[in-house]
């Protein structure tokens, strides 16, 4: 039978990359062999048989694919190779449902303590990063994962580079959210917000991520359109930047490698200014920046609309991301940080308003001359509601930035609140509007199975987005002006207490606005494997795929 | 296909704005001017933040960073704040540091500012242990009634505030332990069921009917009348609990009792010296009598 | 129609220039950097040299060996989701928690336990406000002290056995970024976890002189068996009571 095969091809780069992955399943093993905690044995085992797998398979593909390498063109088209973009497809919509689950469960431990059912590994305090990085980086990261794999290659006219590489950061980034989640419910965590994973998760998204802005840089390299895009101007902006702020946030020493625990250099005062410089361009990189490209290429696409205005795609776009460095003391006002340092952050902040509002601009104003389509269209209507949002947080957020604001906000709900405009409308609806264009895109389908289904998704999830945010809110109002609460006889007039009660309505609101949008997302999901199951229809050639790559 | 240096820029019909020539997968870009509002508002940020700067320290130098044309800093502001709301209870304060006990009492001003200034801060110190009202937990006792372990006069629960119960660091604190008369072996099972049942008789609980009476009273008369005196009234100058009332701190179970006898009792209270202000304090006096047990 | 409005870009104008990083990547990637490095050179890299970013203060110490496996708990278990251990400086925070909190006083944590949510209130003084005996009970249960308390309860810390074969090297790592262990504290780290819940353990003198005002005592009830509450109770009790603030002079660290 090997006679009939043509002589197998080992490339050098599948050799390094089969060796590497055997040599990382190795050490894992032993890993898991020696260490003395559980839960870090379980992740190294998970490790272990994942890159034992990796291993296999990069061998096994290496040896029957045979001496002819897969065609970058076919029939002068560019062969786009959408096997990695779908697989991050399902696993966005996959982790959002879950993230908005948990979400839905924190917001009920909060209202009613019994849902805590006094286990350790689903209590609050593990639950809740548990929810944050499942939206965020699960959820969010999947979809720019997805978009980014999908738009760099069609504006680029160029199938993404690399054979594996492409797969490999997908894999290898929703292994690491398995690591980090599961790390969560056992207790494995680094204690910093956004950033909680430990350090062998850590050190693993940093080569997934680094192969990440290689594919993506490769892909440009081969582009056959003379000029960058936009949105890939944005995306690569994520990418390098959220590198950056990853291996300052996360600068640990392991206390050994046979231990999940470790303690980051910095301390104190300078550690809150890392996390926070880490955070808030967490925010920028990730939740604006990296959507702000998904934006960029869906709202024309989807609009059939030239962007509003290139002169303001280059200024925002720039005075975006120098602004939003500076902007990460706005989370430590009234601190120990130096007052110095939260004049930097305020102002800086006043000063991000307009940039982000430019991309607002730039997104709604695309669709002058194209507005009815809003009446005909629910995904569009979709993204188009989530840049209101994106603007509604960005202004919010410089106003809750002014020292004054911040004094009554900060620790309250209303941060929650602020939150949540920008975690449910923006990113949730720009990602939704792109995946609903995206599925019948890539699996080859005339359109949705469904547009009275995304009429009915984007009316209960915005309902469940205005009872969140109201209640937040209110609640966060009350709170702060509660805490500050002076008698006329001048005593504070609640005790902290007190205030837990009063917002015990609120928290119910929001866990029934929760539901909402999560009872939404269920309605996509199903929406969706309709759509897929639905009989392949022939796309239009103008949108020009060729074949998917064989996989 | 596009490319920018040979296709001309065409223009776009619904906006008459020309684009820049460029295209991608079939998106073009318009090349209007940036809106004025928009850069007018962004220039107008810039020169508040440059504002702002000069009057606020913002720029970190070499040794030292820029204070600002105000010379503001927050630690300052709060101070001058704090100093601002110690001027307005000067005058209150100045009144409730001075007078007795008596005289917060006889004088309705001072008496109603102390109720005031002890309610807010029992809110926040003293309910996680004593409960809202001062009702009290198993192990916490009520404030609200008239039963004191340590004394309900001002002074005793001045001085129970000010230096806590059983609390290590103070040591002015109060101090008296019920022994752990099971686990130190003092006394042997039986002799404990027996005090028990005789504790309980002397509080008219319902007691054992097979139970021993004249031998548990010998055992407390050896063992527990040193601290709760001989017909069990107990004796504040120790903390030891009356035994014949119907307010038991952590209960009337047989259990609790032999669970009292078996490891000992020795409820724990923080000195709030520390903490709070001496006027604060006295306020919480004034309140915690007002609760409905003060003598 | 074939007239070209004046907005077109001139090959002279300075939009023109953006060329440059739309035609080449690594110049868009160099930009990018340049942009975002200055903001953060600028704010983080002072915090490390200027004198006046922690105050000097007497009586902060690094965390005793049961302190800082406490810690690793309050960690773990994701405290700081719901409370914050800062009190900022304003009038209501001063009145509720205590004298505002000073960059000195986290100077050797961990990560910064700083918290950005007020679910629960602040810790940063919590230490010596409540008794061992009642941390304990409203671990295990709070609403059994504080009916409308919505924290949950944590019923295993008490009966979970403190894991601590590390501890020597987790003051070690933190020594080797800037706490100050010495060789001595690290060489008797798992002795002193031990006597530190014991007073009657011949070690506790030596925990109090290596670790001074460090408290002595069984925290969780039984002095022979280290569990997860002794060591997070320790940490609690030690929350805010390392300054003491009668020496402090609040007009010398004003920045
Ligand atoms: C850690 C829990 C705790 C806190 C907080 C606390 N107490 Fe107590 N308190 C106790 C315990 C326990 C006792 C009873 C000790 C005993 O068994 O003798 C007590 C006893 C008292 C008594 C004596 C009662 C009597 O019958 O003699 C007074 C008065 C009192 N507390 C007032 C206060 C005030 C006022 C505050 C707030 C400033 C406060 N307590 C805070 C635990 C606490
Ligand atoms: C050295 C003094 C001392 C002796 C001797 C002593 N007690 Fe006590 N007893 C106390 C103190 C003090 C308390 C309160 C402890 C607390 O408040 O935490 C107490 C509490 C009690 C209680 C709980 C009261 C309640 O309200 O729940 C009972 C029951 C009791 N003692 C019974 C006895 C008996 C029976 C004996 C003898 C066998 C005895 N005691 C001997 C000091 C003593
Ligand atoms: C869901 C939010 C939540 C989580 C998680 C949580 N707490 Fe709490 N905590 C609260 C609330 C609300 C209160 C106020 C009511 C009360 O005293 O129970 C509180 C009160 C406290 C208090 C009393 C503070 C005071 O000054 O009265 C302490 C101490 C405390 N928590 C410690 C912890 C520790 C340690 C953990 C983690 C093991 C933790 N909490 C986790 C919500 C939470
Ligand atoms: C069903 C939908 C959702 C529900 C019910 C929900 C609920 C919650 C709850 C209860 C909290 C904790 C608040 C607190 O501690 O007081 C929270 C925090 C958070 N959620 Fe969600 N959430 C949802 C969706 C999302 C989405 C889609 C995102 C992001 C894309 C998101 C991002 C976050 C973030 C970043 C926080 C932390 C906020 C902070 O620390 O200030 N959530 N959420
Ligand atoms: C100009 C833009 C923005 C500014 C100036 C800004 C400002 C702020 C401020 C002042 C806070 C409160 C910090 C505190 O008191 O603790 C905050 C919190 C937050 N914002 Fe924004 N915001 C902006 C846009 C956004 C957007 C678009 C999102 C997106 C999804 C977002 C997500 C968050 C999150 C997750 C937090 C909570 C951080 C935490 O855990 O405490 N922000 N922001
Ligand atoms: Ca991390
Ligand atoms: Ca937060
Ligand atoms: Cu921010």
């Amino acid at each position: 039978m090997a006679a009939t095969l043509p002589a197998p091809q080992l490339k050098i780069t599948d050799l390094g990359a089969g060796i590497a992955f055997g040599a990382l399943a190795l050490l894992t093993l032993i890993i898991a062999g020696k260490t003395e905690y559980p839960a870090y044995a379980f992740h190294a085992l998970v490790f272990a048989i994942a890159s034992g797998w990796a291993c296999f398979k990069v061998f096994d593909n290496a040896t029957s694919r045979g001496p002819v390498a897969i065609p970058q063109e076919i029939g002068g088209k560019p062969n786009y190779n959408m096997g990695p973009v779908k697989f991050a497809t399902i696993a966005a919509m996959f982790w959002g449902i879950a993230g908005f689950t948990v979400g839905l469960v924190i917001a009920l431990q909060l209202a009613f303590p019994v849902f805590n059912f006094e286990l350790p590994w689903i209590s609050f305090g593990r639950l809740r990063p548990l929810h944050t990085s499942a939206v965020i980086f699960a959820f969010g990261g999947n979809v720019l994962l997805a978009t980014s794999f999908y738009v760099v290659q069609k504006t680029s006219r160029a199938r993404l580079a690399g054979d594996i590489a492409p797969w490999f950061v997908i894999l290898g980034y929703n292994l690491f959210i398995v690591i980090a989640g599961t790390g969560y419910l056992l207790g494995i965590t680094q204690g910093k917000e956004y950033a909680e994973p430990e350090w062998y998760a850590d050190l693993w998204l940093t080569v997934v991520w680094v192969v990440y802005l290689l594919v993506f840089l490769a892909t440009l390299w081969k582009r056959k359109e003379p000029h960058i895009y936009v949105a890939n101007w944005f995306y690569l902006g994520f990418i390098v930047t959220i590198a950056v702020l990853h291996l300052g946030n996360n600068a640990t020493i392991p206390v050994s490698i046979f231990s999940p625990k470790s303690y980051i250099v910095w301390s104190g005062v300078q550690d809150a200014m890392f996390q926070w410089w880490y955070g808030h361009n967490a925010v920028g990189f990730f939740l604006t920046a990296g959507f702000l490209g998904i934006m960029y290429y869906f709202i024309p696409k989807r609009a059939e609309r030239p962007v509003y205005s290139y002169r303001l795609s280059i200024i925002h776009f720039w005075s975006l991301i120098f602004l939003y460095i500076w902007a990460g003391p706005h989370h430590l006002h009234y601190t120990a940080l130096p007052d110095w340092a939260q004049t930097l952050g305020m102002t800086f902040s006043i000063m991000l308003w307009m940039p982000s509002w430019g991309g607002m601009i730039n997104g709604l104003l695309t669709l002058s001359g194209a507005w009815d389509k809003l009446r005909t269209d629910p995904v569009l209507r979709m993204m188009v509601v989530s840049v209101a949002f994106y603007g509604m947080s960005t202004f919010e957020g410089p106003l809750m930035s002014i020292k004054a604001v911040n004094s009554l906000s900060h620790y309250t709900d209303w941060t929650i609140g602020h939150v949540h405009s920008g975690a449910l409308g923006w990113v949730g609806y720009i990602s939704f509007g792109a995946i609903y264009c995206l599925v019948p895109w890539l699996w080859n389908k005339k359109s949705l199975y469904s547009d009275r289904l995304v009429n009915w998704h984007f009316w209960i999830s915005t309902l469940g987005i205005v009872l969140y945010i109201t209640a937040m809110w209110v609640s966060g109002i009350l709170q702060g002006l509660m805490w500050r609460a002076y008698t006329p006889l001048g005593f504070l007039e609640y005790s902290f207490i007190e205030t837990v009660a009063a917002m015990k309505p609120f928290y119910v609101i929001r866990a029934l606005g929760g539901g909402l949008f999560l009872a939404g997302a269920l309605i996509m999901a199903y929406n969706l494997w309709m759509t897929v199951r639905g009989a392949p229809e022939a796309r239009e050639a103008s949108l020009g795929d060729a074949l998917p790559a064989t996989r | 296909m596009a490319d920018d240096k040979h296709t001309p820029p065409e223009v776009d019909r619904l906006t008459g704005i020309a684009t820049t020539g460029h295209e991608w997968d079939g998106i073009k870009e318009l090349n209007t001017p940036l809106p004025r509002w928009w850069l007018w508002t962004f220039y107008a940020t810039i020169i508040w933040a440059i504002g702002y700067m000069v009057f606020y320290p913002a720029i970190p130098l070499i040794s030292s960073h820029t204070v600002g044309l105000l010379g503001h800093t927050n630690r300052a502001a709060v101070q001058v704040e704090l100093a601002k709301l110690e001027t307005q209870r000067t005058i209150q304060a100045a009144g409730l540091a001075n007078a007795s006990f008596e005289q917060i009492k006889a004088n309705p001003d001072l008496n109603r500012i102390a109720l005031a200034r002890g309610k807010a801060a029992f809110g926040d110190n003293c309910m996680g242990c004593h409960g809202a009202g001062g009702m009290g937990f198993v192990g916490y006792p009520n404030l609200a009634d008239d039963d004191w372990i340590w004394g309900g006069k001002p002074e005793q629960i001045q001085q129970t505030i000010l230096h806590g119960i059983r609390w290590e660091q103070s040591t002015d604190t109060r101090v008296g332990n019920m022994p752990a008369f099971g686990r130190t072996g003092m006394l042997k099972r039986d002799e404990i069921a027996e005090s028990v049942e005789y504790v309980r008789s002397l509080a008219g609980l319902d007691v054992e009917k097979s139970a021993n009476l004249a031998k548990g009273k010998e055992v407390f008369a050896a063992n527990c009348a040193s601290c709760h005196g001989d017909e069990g009234k107990g004796n504040q100058e120790l903390g030891a609990p009356s035994l014949t009332d119907a307010i038991w701190l952590y209960g009337n179970s047989r259990a609790a009792m032999t669970e009292g006898l078996v490891n000992g009792r020795a409820g724990a209270m923080p000195s709030w010296s520390g903490r709070l202000d001496p006027v604060t304090i006295k306020a919480l006096t004034v309140y915690v009598g007002s609760l409905g047990g003060g003598q | 129609m074939t007239d070209i409005p004046a907005t077109v870009p001139r090959k002279t104008s300075l939009w023109a220039r953006h060329k440059i990083f739309e035609t080449n990547s690594i110049f868009l990637i160099l930009g990018v950097l340049f942009v975002i490095s200055i903001g953060g050179l600028v704010e983080i890299a002072p915090l490390f040299y200027l004198q006046s970013t922690i105050e000097r203060v007497k009586g902060v110490r690094p965390y005793s060996p049961l302190e800082l496996a406490g810690r690793a708990i309050y960690v773990r278990e994701g405290c700081y989701n719901c409370h914050s251990q800062m009190i900022r400086p304003l009038r209501d925070e001063v009145e509720r928690y205590g004298h505002y909190s000073l960059a000195a006083e986290s100077m050797y944590d961990k990560p910064f336990q700083w918290g950005s949510k007020r679910t629960g209130p602040d810790l940063a003084r919590v230490g010596g406000k409540y008794s061992d005996e009642w941390q304990l009970r409203h671990l295990n249960d709070p609403r059994s002290v504080v009916p409308l308390s919505i924290m949950p309860a944590y019923p295993w810390l008490a009966t979970t056995d403190l894991k601590y074969n590390d501890i020597a090297i987790d003051m070690k790592v933190n020594r080797l970024s800037g706490v100050p262990y010495t060789d001595e504290m690290i060489l008797n780290a798992a002795a002193d976890l031990r006597a530190q819940i014991n007073p009657e353990d011949p070690g506790a003198a030596d925990v109090e002189k290596r670790y001074p005002k460090a408290i002595i005592r069984s925290f969780a009830g039984d002095p022979k068996r280290v569990t997860e509450a002794d060591a997070l109770i320790a940490y609690l009790q030690v929350l805010g009571t390392m300054v003491d603030f009668k020496l402090y002079d609040n007009k010398a660290n004003l920045r």
